[in-house]
């Protein structure tokens, strides 16, 4: 019989600052060797129950607990943080702040350093794990020289050290490009094959977290285990999107063609899931699709020329040229660091080109001060938290219009209107602090839009969110773009996302943009997904597998969406 | 900007190659007494031995040209002060007054410019000590170094935080003051004193806040990684003393006698050429 | 004795104080309206993070955010004034327990009491400590050093005052209870 490394029996848990207990009668068993995901929606308790696991509950978080959690066969009471830490080895979400060190080398070292072990052995464990996950050429690097992927790395090498035998990874994918998030469950899944270690993700990725060799999910929602299942179970019940998690792209689609779930064999996975309707059907839909026309034919609102930038000597843009028409949905992609941000932030004035021309509507913004250009133009980071200065709802739309002189009652009307548009309106005497991370969100995009600006560009806009949150962004967006005929851009690396919300897509590569077409031609072109470090959608490999266009394809499943959405 | 914050240069001299601590005891050592003394004697002793070390070390003039610049406005602006406020101070001091400009309130004295030779030289001894630790001293090496020589290690692991999360937080304060102006708050001379005051605040609230919710991670992410569940703990980028480290200590006490022996000759902190 | 180590949390507050404090110390001063005066924001910073983790996590920040920026600025660090941050902080941070921010109410008479308190340590840190100690180490006269000792006790109280309360004010009402809201 194997060992079980992780047990839950009955487990109840409260913060002492709520009401409700967030995890309600938990059981759970994890057995030595397995690999185990556990996804939910946001509030579900995923990562309380992680919290658990490592111990930071009880030790940073106080509350009432009640049941019996057992790790490698230990009461977890009878465990310090220090003692869990060798049994479960944790890599928190944000790989930024978990980077203590100052360089990769000491990174990797610190759990030993703190437990004093001496430098040669430290030399030795920090060459064997760096030469294991590549980045023996990283050692003496500083953390803001590394990607995200890198710093991932660094952190799970500083856990493998320790030799413990269980892995808690809380969202891996957050901070990544798809090209790095693929790369990174890749090597998760060399590392379960070679050490045979116990391994816990949580996700509400699931299509990106899913791999061949995971044994169980566990789906959570509202505080309770809803159930646990085997992948190819899980996807068969079609209970996902009820659960606020998004179903992989090709289940998705193969549904909406009509197809029967329980007919399908091998349904975790794209590359080998097939079943009697398969192939038929998607010969016929991808047969005679309506071609969907993205084509703009309306002035330009943003025009830029001959653009180049370098921060010191690293050269970003060598004359990059491109026009926005009016009415534009337009996605930014490319790989991380690329420069999609200083793109932006070129445009509203945070940075300012070495030459070039950027036009807006026809008027020169480079004389114009970055207040100037917010009249027209708004900004919105990926981060709320860094936007939002004020306690108070109303206060913190109002703000851009009180700075600007506006006449009081001049300003409630726009403040309560905005308010209106982004569904925040009964909210409006609340504190910000009462609101959820989406919802701060849309209180950013509110607080740009009582400025009537035209043009609206957002860094990563569903960044970390779960699936229902991401829809009622995106839709919000949209319900903007056609209803307040306002243009668009936004930077992101979800290629569904730009498939299904964007009418044109820019692919920034290495000092230009490297394509300039519709999203759907973009995720058609392998090459070009390579280099941009972007990762084709499970929809491409479905269409590759059946040999049929992709454009056709995605054109009938998105006309279908559509549809969908406009009955609503 | 990286950990490059305090210009350190990798290099290979002598002085490089000495470690973190023995680097960190002669700058605290000589930095003591040379504060303490105002023998201006002694005090030339050591700068002339610094800027030999300088020397040594290869420090090019380009690295500290702009510190330096600074240093010297510095003390000559405060030298120049000293003399406005109390032109009589040197007098007082020494005891005895030797004028050699008469000009009423602003009398010029062989004590005072004897007096502020002596403040002036104070100001800049140090300097070059403190130049070579930071350029030649690795920023990886400065906790294991002060841990090393009895600061907890605790909180010399506070300080090699705040080197690693410097530039983090400086993105993070340009970014956010740059969203507040597209909201419409300026960063201005001109207004209203409070207002200014409020308005920069307003600018600082979330970068503030936010950093508090950074306080609450990555102490997690240290506990994870048991931080403090020994009295101890060792570093990674610690080096073992060699022979020229031993020197360099040795050399830093012999120092400190020296200045220790000049005081007993002088009777005094001072040294008084006038009587 | 049992020496009361410092929690891992106190270590990280510091170290990111550390690097807030240096940071509005180097880039973010206010000119006052007096020539060469300027209002020196890092010790509005120093009084909140002091009230929020209490004397020992105040002095620290205090002590190596002030070295650091003189040891970047300078070249080398003006002792008396560093230290002289460095017990305000402390100072400020015994006040913590009576503040006490975790429940999330601050009326206005805690307000006023930290403010009249921060005037008085801020007098006692400019006007009587570091002064003394520039006449004791570095033999300065005293007129001039207890002139920019009072300059500083009065830029430094407003910066502590004025944007120590607004940061107190922010961070109290982030902790509202959510089951106190209604939609309207």
């Amino acid at each position: 019989m194997p060992k079980t490394m992780i047990e839950f029996k009955n487990v109840t848990f409260r913060y002492n600052a709520q009401a409700e207990p967030t995890l309600k009668n938990i059981n759970l068993q994890i057995n030595e060797g397995e690999k185990v995901l556990v996804v939910g929606p946001s509030g579900s308790g995923k990562s309380t129950l992680g919290n658990l696991i490592n111990g930071i509950i009880p030790e940073n978080f106080r509350g009432d607990l009640s049941g019996e959690i057992y790790i490698d066969g230990k009461d977890a009471k009878d465990m310090s943080i220090f003692d869990t830490s060798l049994k479960v080895g944790t890599l928190l979400q944000n790989s930024n702040d978990q980077f203590v060190g100052l360089t990769v080398a000491e990174d990797i070292a610190f759990g030993m350093e703190n437990d004093c072990f001496d430098n040669p052995t430290m030399r030795a464990k920090v060459n064997q794990w760096s030469n294991k996950l590549s980045i023996n050429n990283l050692l003496k690097q500083a953390p803001n020289n590394l990607s995200g992927g890198q710093k991932q790395r660094t952190g799970l090498a500083g856990l493998l050290v320790d030799d413990s035998p269980i892995l808690l990874l809380d969202e891996p994918l957050a901070a990544l490009d798809p090209m790095a998030g693929h790369e990174s469950i890749q090597l998760l899944q060399d590392l379960h094959n070679e050490l045979k270690n116990t391994i816990v993700i949580i996700e509400h990725r699931l299509e990106e977290s899913l791999t061949q060799d995971i044994d169980k999910i566990v789906l959570m929602d509202d505080g309770e285990i809803v159930g646990i299942y085997h992948p190819a179970e899980l996807l068969k019940k079609n209970i996902l999107n009820k659960y606020g998690i998004r179903e992989p792209l090709y289940i998705e689609a193969l549904k909406k063609m009509g197809v029967s779930l329980n007919t399908l064999n091998e349904i975790d996975s794209v590359e080998k899931v097939n079943g009697p309707e398969v192939a038929d059907r998607i010969k016929k839909v991808s047969a005679n699709v309506k071609p969907i026309s993205n084509y703009n034919d309306s002035d330009d609102i943003l025009s830029i020329k001959k653009l180049s930038f370098s921060y010191g000597k690293k050269e970003i843009f060598d004359n990059l040229n491109v026009d926005i028409q009016k009415g534009d949905m337009v996605s930014l992609v490319g790989k991380n660091g690329v420069g999609k941000t200083t793109l932006s932030k070129l445009i509203v004035g945070f940075l300012t080109p070495n030459a070039g021309e950027i036009k807006f509507n026809g008027e020169s913004l480079l004389n114009k001060s970055i207040k100037e250009r917010a009249d027209d133009i708004g900004y919105i980071m990926q981060d709320p938290d860094k936007m939002i200065s004020k306690v108070m709802i109303y206060d913190e739309v109002a703000l851009g219009l009180k700075l600007r002189h506006y006449p009081k009652a001049q300003i409630k009307a726009k403040v309560n209107h905005a308010l209106k548009i982004c569904n925040l309106y009964p909210f409006r005497n609340w504190p910000i602090s009462a609101l959820s991370y989406g919802q701060k969100k849309r209180l950013t995009i509110a607080s740009m839009l009582v400025l009537s600006p035209k043009l609206l560009i957002l860094d990563e806009p569903t960044a970390g969110q779960d699936y229902y949150h991401y829809t009622e962004i995106m839709n919000f967006l949209r319900k903007l773009n056609h209803e307040q005929a306002l243009t668009m851009i936004f930077i992101t690396h979800d290629m569904h996302l730009m498939a299904e919300y964007s009418t044109r897509t820019l692919v920034i590569g290495d000092h230009n943009i490297l394509r300039d077409n519709t999203p759907a031609k973009v995720l058609d072109d392998e090459q070009l997904l390579a280099k941009a470090n972007l990762r084709r959608t499970s929809l491409s490999i479905l269409a590759k597998r059946f040999n049929v266009k992709y454009n056709d394809f995605s054109n009938y499943l998105i006309g279908k969406e559509r549809d969908n959405q406009y009955e609503q | 900007m990286n950990s490059n914050l305090f210009g350190y240069d990798h290099n290979n001299t002598w002085v490089h190659q000495l470690t973190g601590t023995s680097k960190l005891i002669f700058f605290i050592l000589v930095s003591i007494i040379a504060m303490i003394s105002y023998d201006y004697r002694f005090i030339i002793l050591v700068l002339l031995l610094s800027i030999f070390a300088f020397k040594q070390s290869q420090i090019k003039w380009v690295q500290i040209k702009f510190v330096v610049k600074l240093i010297f406005i510095f003390a000559v602006l405060n030298l120049v002060m000293v003399f406005v406020f109390s032109p009589n101070h040197g007098a007082a001091l020494y005891g005895t007054r030797h004028v050699l400009i008469n000009l009423g309130y602003f009398t010029i004295t062989k004590e005072q410019l004897f007096y502020e030779l002596n403040l002036g030289l104070k100001y800049l001894v140090t300097v070059p000590i403190s130049l070579i630790f930071l350029i030649t001293t690795n920023p990886s090496e400065f906790s294991a170094s002060l841990n090393k020589i009895g600061v907890s290690y605790r909180l010399s692991y506070s300080l090699s935080l705040s080197l690693r999360y410097i530039p983090d937080v400086q993105n993070d304060f340009k970014e956010i003051s740059l969203a507040q102006q597209a909201r419409g708050y300026e960063i201005s001379k001109k207004g209203k004193l409070f207002s200014r005051l409020k308005g920069t605040t307003q600018i600082l609230i979330p970068l503030i806040l936010s950093s508090l919710d950074k306080i609450q991670t990555i102490s997690q992410a240290m506990e994870l990684r048991r931080f403090g569940k020994n009295k101890h703990r060792t570093w990674y980028m610690n080096r073992n003393f060699n022979k020229k480290d031993y020197s360099i200590i040795l050399l830093s006490i012999f120092i400190v006698i020296l200045g220790i022996l000049f005081m007993k000759m002088d009777g005094g902190r001072f040294y008084n050429p006038f009587i | 004795m049992h020496r009361k180590k410092l929690s891992v949390q106190s270590v990280v507050a510091i170290g990111i104080g550390t690097a807030i404090l240096f940071l509005l110390k180097r880039y973010v001063s206010i000119p006052s309206g007096i020539p060469n005066t300027n209002i020196d924001t890092s010790y509005g910073f120093l009084g909140f993070i002091s009230i929020m983790f209490g004397p020992i996590v105040g002095f620290f920040v205090g002590f190596f955010g002030h070295s650091l920026s003189d040891f970047t600025q300078f070249g080398a660090p003006w002792w008396t004034w560093v230290f002289t941050t460095g017990f305000i902080g402390f100072a400020i941070g015994l006040l913590k327990r009576y503040i006490v921010l975790a429940d999330g109410k601050i009326g206005l008479k805690k307000l006023v009491v930290y403010n009249i308190y921060q005037i008085f340590i801020n007098i006692i840190g400019w006007v009587l400590l570091a002064p003394t100690g520039d006449v004791l180490i570095y033999s300065e006269p005293s007129n001039k050093v207890y002139l920019q000792g009072i300059i500083s006790a009065i830029t430094n109280s407003i910066s502590t005052g004025v944007i120590g309360t607004i940061l107190l004010v922010m961070y109290a009402s982030t902790k509202v209870e959510k089951g106190s809201l209604k939609k309207e």
